[in-house]
């Protein structure tokens, strides 16, 4: 079942039974140069025990949003407006004290560089178990032995005596394990994974997917997945989530996003990425032009100065109207093209590029 | 560790050694007579000839440099001065005292300077910085960074007259200060020594002010921060044990460094405030030209610097495992 209900309309603010339900999610940040306006009007649902997948390319807002459900912004220069519940609970206007009880506990997060997320000075077994014995209030002892408990559960060899390096003593795959370990110590019902493969090299990306895929079965964690690589999506998603410029540019399960992508940008991603099979005669299409800046965003559609299929739409709609997420040949994506163009464009002119 | 502190320790010796040599043929060498130097006014040839003897300087340069340097270790005869055992720095014709002895007898006042200035610039220094780094852009902040600005830039000889005049002389809120020994009666010590020490501690602290505010919000800016803050880790905890932590190994650095300065004699606190101590005793030295007290005194400096660098290096790799000594 799809954990997306497809007839909800984007801007309804009811909250839904979802485990993990994200309404009107708004993220600013003041800075020197202005306010960026991170994310908008990001709305998302969770269900217990699947993965969303949240792709997008630097700067999209991906791993903002996700910052926000933990509630890890300075509060000092952000702004966050909207809805974020977990499993009933109202997390944006929660206090530090309730979240500090459920960061860790209920929801955890990994790390996309785990060298940098784990602090040099103390052993990996201390840092493991320190959020086990906070909300656990287990002694020293019972924290040790759930931290070689759980670097065996992410397939540590010899845990017994590893438990007591440092983090510079681990190997890259080995790190984000403990990474994972440690999110993982206090079995968490809601796990952010941001970009946790994206350092590491292909073997071991499909080691960390195949280990959080049998996490989940084990204990039915939700997982939020954060990545630029939709190979990795494909293996671990169940529902995808296309950012673009701080918005979700489309929302779908992994099926419907990857195989009949309803969006320019969702277009030129599938068009972007190697395949093994094809033609190295023929190159890769990349999408041209560079992400947009937050501080001072296109006007209508923040994709159109990149939109190949701007001319299609009547007038200059692409550039002084912003096109709603809506209902589209099967799921949701904002863009001005009718759906039969969607449609016409995807099995004319991508699909054939991709099989090629 | 072990391996490391003996390799040190042997390179710290040679140093000392190179560093005897070089001073001692540098002051001896010069086309000076250290008898007559060290021979006080009004002195008859015979004393000056006895001064002479007692001081082999009868004798080539280089058993001259034997005679100190074995000294040191095992101690030398001055004829009828009698035995200088050791560590023997030869013999202050101008105080007539063995230069161990007046090193030994000033040393104590250097040393409480030396601890409680350090405990003084120590304190307020990463005080200042943390508070600068907690309430990061606010008033607390630019005060503590300003304070910090105008203490580096003073100086002792003006600070501190103007202290004295204000504290002890206006307010009468202090007594004159002066060095009483620790042992004899802590509550002197403290009060007599306690503008010495914070006017020493101004010149330090603004350093250590700004190294603190900077390294924190460096460190609380690290992923791993943000990583404990996702464990639920509070503000508090992730403070004082990532941030905090990973903000020691630098200041520890800078500390043994300063200590060693401090510990070493700070000749211009102790002579603005009368403090009898090393640094005291090195302008003596220099004033009266007497060659082996300026010899001893700066040989025990140069064994204290070095000691306390062994100590930092040692300290650095304890505070960071990453650090592998060897």
């Amino acid at each position: 079942m799809s954990t997306l209900t497809k007839s909800e309309a984007v801007d309804a603010p009811q909250a839904g039974n979802a485990f993990l339900s994200v309404r009107d999610l708004r993220v600013r940040f003041r800075t020197e140069d202005g306010i960026v306006n991170a994310v908008n009007n990001l709305t998302f649902d969770l269900e217990q025990g699947k993965t969303l997948g949240i792709v997008g390319e630097s700067g999209s807002g991906k791993s903002v949003s996700n910052l926000a459900v933990m509630g890890l912004h300075n509060p000092r220069n952000t702004t966050i407006e909207g809805t974020v519940t977990l499993d009933g609970q109202e997390l944006l206007t929660a206090s530090q004290r309730e979240l500090e009880k459920l960061r860790g506990n209920k929801m955890a997060m990994i790390f996309q560089d785990a060298l940098a997320a784990l602090s040099p000075y103390y052993t990996i077994g201390r840092q493991i178990a320190e959020p086990f014995m906070k909300h656990t209030g287990a002694n020293k002892k019972e924290g040790r032995e759930r931290a070689i408990e759980m670097l065996r559960r992410v397939g540590i060899p010899q845990p017994q005596t590893r438990v007591d390096d440092f983090p510079h003593q681990f190997s890259g795959g080995m790190r984000q394990r403990a990474m994972i370990a440690m999110a993982l110590v206090c079995d968490p019902q809601l796990l952010i994974a941001d970009e946790p493969t994206t350092a590491l090299d292909v073997t071991v990306q499909a080691q960390i997917v195949d280990l959080l895929k049998d996490l989940q079965q084990e204990s039915g964690t939700s997982i939020v997945f954060i990545t630029h690589d939709l190979g990795v999506i494909r293996e671990i998603a169940d529902d995808v989530l296309v950012m673009y410029a701080g918005r979700a540019v489309e929302r779908g399960t992994m099926r419907e996003v990857l195989k009949t992508s309803q969006h320019p940008y969702g277009w030129g991603l599938l068009s972007s990425i190697p395949r093994i099979n094809s033609s190295v005669d023929v190159p890769l299409e990349p999408i041209p032009g560079t992400p947009p800046s937050l501080l001072n965003p296109p006007t209508g559609c923040a994709f159109n100065p990149r939109c190949a299929y701007r001319e299609l739409v009547d007038g200059d709609k692409c550039v002084t109207e912003r096109p709603p997420l809506e209902l589209a040949n099967g799921h949701l994506s904002a863009c001005h093209l009718t759906p039969a163009q969607k449609q016409s464009i995807l099995t004319e002119q991508i699909l054939p590029r991709l099989s090629s | 560790m072990l391996r490391f502190l003996i390799r040190r320790a042997l390179g710290a010796a040679v140093i000392i050694v190179l560093l005897i040599a070089l001073t001692y043929f540098a002051f001896f060498s010069l086309p000076t007579d250290p008898a007559s130097l060290s021979c006080p006014k009004g002195c008859s040839p015979q004393l000056l000839a006895q001064i002479r003897e007692n001081m082999h300087l009868n004798q080539p340069i280089v058993v001259q440099f034997w005679h100190y340097f074995s000294g040191l270790f095992v101690g030398q005869d001055f004829g009828n001065l009698g035995h200088c055992a050791a560590p023997c720095f030869g013999y202050s014709y101008n105080s007539q005292q063995f230069v161990w002895d007046r090193i030994a007898a000033n040393y104590p006042a250097t040393f409480t300077l030396a601890v409680g200035g350090a405990a003084c610039f120590l304190s307020i220094g990463v005080g200042l910085g943390m508070i600068s780094a907690w309430k990061q852009g606010s008033f607390w902040d630019k005060a503590a960074s300003s304070i910090s600005l105008v203490g580096q830039s003073t100086q002792i000889y003006f600070l501190g007259p103007l202290a004295m005049a204000l504290f002890v002389v206006n307010l009468k809120w202090l007594v004159q200060p002066n060095y009483t020994p620790f042992t004899q009666d802590p509550w002197a010590c403290f009060q007599g020594m306690i503008l010495p020490w914070l006017v020493m501690s101004v010149i330090f602290w603004s350093n250590y002010t700004r190294q603190v505010r900077s390294l924190m919000l460096e460190q609380l800016s690290e992923d791993h921060i943000r990583a404990a803050r996702a464990k639920g880790m509070s503000n508090s905890y992730v403070w004082w044990r990532y941030a905090l932590r990973g903000a020691m190994a630098p200041i520890v650095t800078i500390f043994g460094i300063d200590l060693g300065a401090v510990f070493s004699g700070a000749i211009i606190t102790e002579y603005t405030f009368g403090v009898h101590g090393l640094g005291y005793l090195a302008v003596q030295a220099v004033h009266q030209e007497d060659l082996y007290l300026e010899l001893g005194v700066l040989i025990f400096s140069s064994v204290s610097i070095l000691l306390f660098n062994i100590i930092v290096d040692a300290a650095y790799a304890l505070l960071d495992p990453r650090v592998r000594l060897g």
